[in-house]
């Protein structure tokens, strides 16, 4: 198993897990036996080639799927083994979602779009209004609340999806190439808010991405190739 | 209440879409509102008949008559409290398509018959002291702008000549489904004028002490007068109508199987509408179910939504048919009671529910059966 060298508390621990999907008659396997931790706090990036299992694992981890074979314990409780209903209640807790086409629904304003995990909690519509004017806020598009996503930049549609996956302050947010449709400015501006959602307000942030130069900015780097945990980079970025 | 914004933005997403749809609901509904209305016109006197009046007529035919001499054998009747007669005029005014009913009663005993018509005192006395006096219902007396003291002239077609009357009173109905569209006028009068036919009424009717001696009452009554010249067929009120109604055919019938077609149409319409409104949005239903949605939650949004199209519809629909009673019996005769009543409303809201729970259903299903991880891979 890949440690992290790192005094922080350990958040999730991946043990031998194994994805396989069987199409027709063939049974492919995508992750092979894959372990690791990674520790509260951290922001990770998890690279590879294409179809080498990155996107696979990020859904695993995010509760979207189940391991063929395996545990994944996160703070001790192993989700792979969750009824369906618990694993739904557990990704609105726990999770916070931030996918590469940013994901928002153009009919709704950036405010409603942030508010929508939140009409999950017991909150009345004040502290829902307070919740969501701090978390865009944080990605700074408190004067973008009204907008609808088709009034926004890419980027900053990316922050309105940002917003709405720390709003209900999460234990970890999922990011799958959340700059991967965004040019180079816009990519950095993103990196840099998550990379202050890490440092400022102590999230932990696990990435999936194709760009080295994204993944500079994690301070641990997970090297997939073919459905194996390759290498582990955890230098600082 | 929280998930409303959700619901109305999707509604709103396509807005033509979201238009025609509930378009369809409104036109189906307005139609469902105008066979109600069609089906209470038609069956208003079946629906109101009094539970303790039976209708005698000739055995041989309604149009043929009894003698007026019966009403003292009938009264005779051990539990027969009151009897009273008409006949049928069947005049024109003005022109032919001016239909409405005219009726020689007999004025002492007419009133008490029929307590759901309501007429004012002092013009029910006005009446009994003309003999050309006549008592007309509100709604015809409205549709052709008469006033009280009018003198009013009639077409016979049965009889002959051209009749004078003049009117003395309004009567108005205590129920909304009370057909107010009748003309009353003196059998005597009738009676004295006619060289044919004198001393016969159209049909009686008698009132019973108890609804529960309906039936012997009736077999009483026929036993009565059978084996006499004018043989007698009693019944019921409700049977009575009943078989008038029955003469325009099986309206129930007719007006089951084009609600029937008209609503199976729409939910193929909508369910239609709310799958490809769905496929539309796989990827944002994945993701709210990726935020915590549940199955179940996912399920009753989109239902929420097929419903809230039906019922927006719907309610469009029986508003626009309820404008629509309120200008008044369009055939100007045929439906005497031409109104959406509020049992005919709350009915229509419920079909309207029903449609857009079935038609949301499969929807609903699918969406809830959603795979994340597919719909995710599929943007």
């Amino acid at each position: 198993m890949e440690n992290i060298s790192n005094p922080k508390e350990t958040l999730i621990t991946l043990i031998d897990i194994h994805k396989n999907y069987t199409r027709g008659s063939e049974t492919i396997d995508v992750l092979k036996g894959v372990n690791l931790s990674i520790c509260k706090g951290d922001f990770a990036a998890f690279m590879g080639p294409s179809g080498s299992g990155k996107t696979t694992l990020l859904n695993l981890l995010g509760g979207l799927d189940v391991p063929s074979k395996g545990q994944i314990l996160i703070e001790n409780e192993d989700i792979a083994r969750m009824p369906e209903k618990k694993l739904t209640d557990w990704r609105a807790r726990h999770v916070g979602f931030i996918f590469q086409l940013y994901n928002l629904i153009p009919v709704m304003t950036a405010f409603q779009n942030v508010e929508l995990p939140l009409l999950l909690t017991r909150l009345s519509k004040k502290e829902r209004r307070r919740h969501v004017e701090t978390a865009l806020a944080i990605v700074g598009l408190a004067d973008r609340m009204s907008h609808y996503p088709r009034q926004l930049s890419g980027g900053q549609e990316q922050r309105v999806a940002i917003a709405r996956a720390i709003v209900t302050d999460p234990t970890f947010l999922l990011c799958d190439e959340p700059t991967g449709d965004l040019d180079r400015k816009s990519a950095n501006e993103i990196l840099d808010l998550l990379t202050r959602l890490v440092n400022e307000h102590e999230k932990t942030v696990l990435m999936v991405t194709h760009d080295p130069l994204a993944a500079n900015q994690a301070k641990v780097r997970f090297h997939l190739e073919k459905g194996e945990l390759a290498h582990f980079d955890g230098g600082a970025a | 209440m929280k998930y409303l914004p959700l619901l109305i933005a999707n509604i709103g997403r396509k807005k033509m879409r979201s238009v025609l749809t509930v378009g369809s609901f409104a036109v189906a509904l307005f139609l469902f509102g105008l066979l109600g209305v069609i089906h209470l016109a038609f069956n208003q006197g079946v629906e109101v008949a009094g539970v303790d009046r039976l209708i005698v007529r000739n055995k041989t035919s309604l149009i043929m008559p009894l003698p007026v001499s019966y009403k003292e054998k009938l009264k005779q009747i051990d539990g027969i409290s009151s009897v009273t007669f008409a006949t049928w005029f069947g005049g024109v005014y003005k022109d032919p398509k001016n239909f409405f009913p005219q009726f020689a009663i007999d004025v002492p005993t007419w009133r008490a018959m029929y307590p759901e018509f309501v007429v004012n005192d002092q013009e029910w006395k006005n009446f009994e002291q003309d003999r050309q006096g006549c008592i007309v219902g509100r709604k015809i007396l409205d549709r052709f702008g008469w006033k009280v003291g009018d003198r009013i002239p009639i077409q016979a077609t049965i009889y002959r000549g051209l009749w004078d009357f003049t009117i003395r009173g309004v009567y108005d109905g205590k129920r909304e489904a009370d057909d107010t569209t009748q003309f009353w006028f003196h059998f005597n009068y009738l009676n004295e004028r006619t060289p044919f036919q004198k001393d016969y009424a159209g049909w009686y009717t008698v009132k019973v002490e108890n609804p529960d001696i309906a039936p012997r009452t009736i077999q009483v009554i026929d036993g009565r007068f059978a084996n006499s010249p004018f043989e007698t067929t009693t019944e019921t009120e409700k049977e009575f109508m009943a078989g008038f109604v029955k003469q325009f055919g099986n309206i129930k019938l007719i007006i089951l199987i084009v609600g029937s077609v008209v609503m199976f149409t729409l939910l193929l319409i909508t369910g239609s509408n709310m799958s490809l409104s769905i496929r539309e949005r796989t990827n944002e239903i994945a993701v709210l179910k990726a935020m915590g949605f549940g199955s179940p939650l996912i399920f009753s949004l989109i239902l929420a939504e097929s419903v809230g199209y039906a019922v927006t519809g719907g309610i469009v629909g029986l508003l626009l048919c309820k404008l629509f009673t309120l200008g008044g019996d369009p055939t100007h005769g045929l439906l005497p009671v031409f109104v959406l009543e509020n049992q005919t409303a709350f009915l229509g809201v419920g079909v309207s529910v029903a449609v857009g729970l079935v038609s949301g259903f499969v929807p609903a299903f699918l969406a809830m059966r959603l795979n994340i991880v597919d719909a995710l891979r599929r943007i």
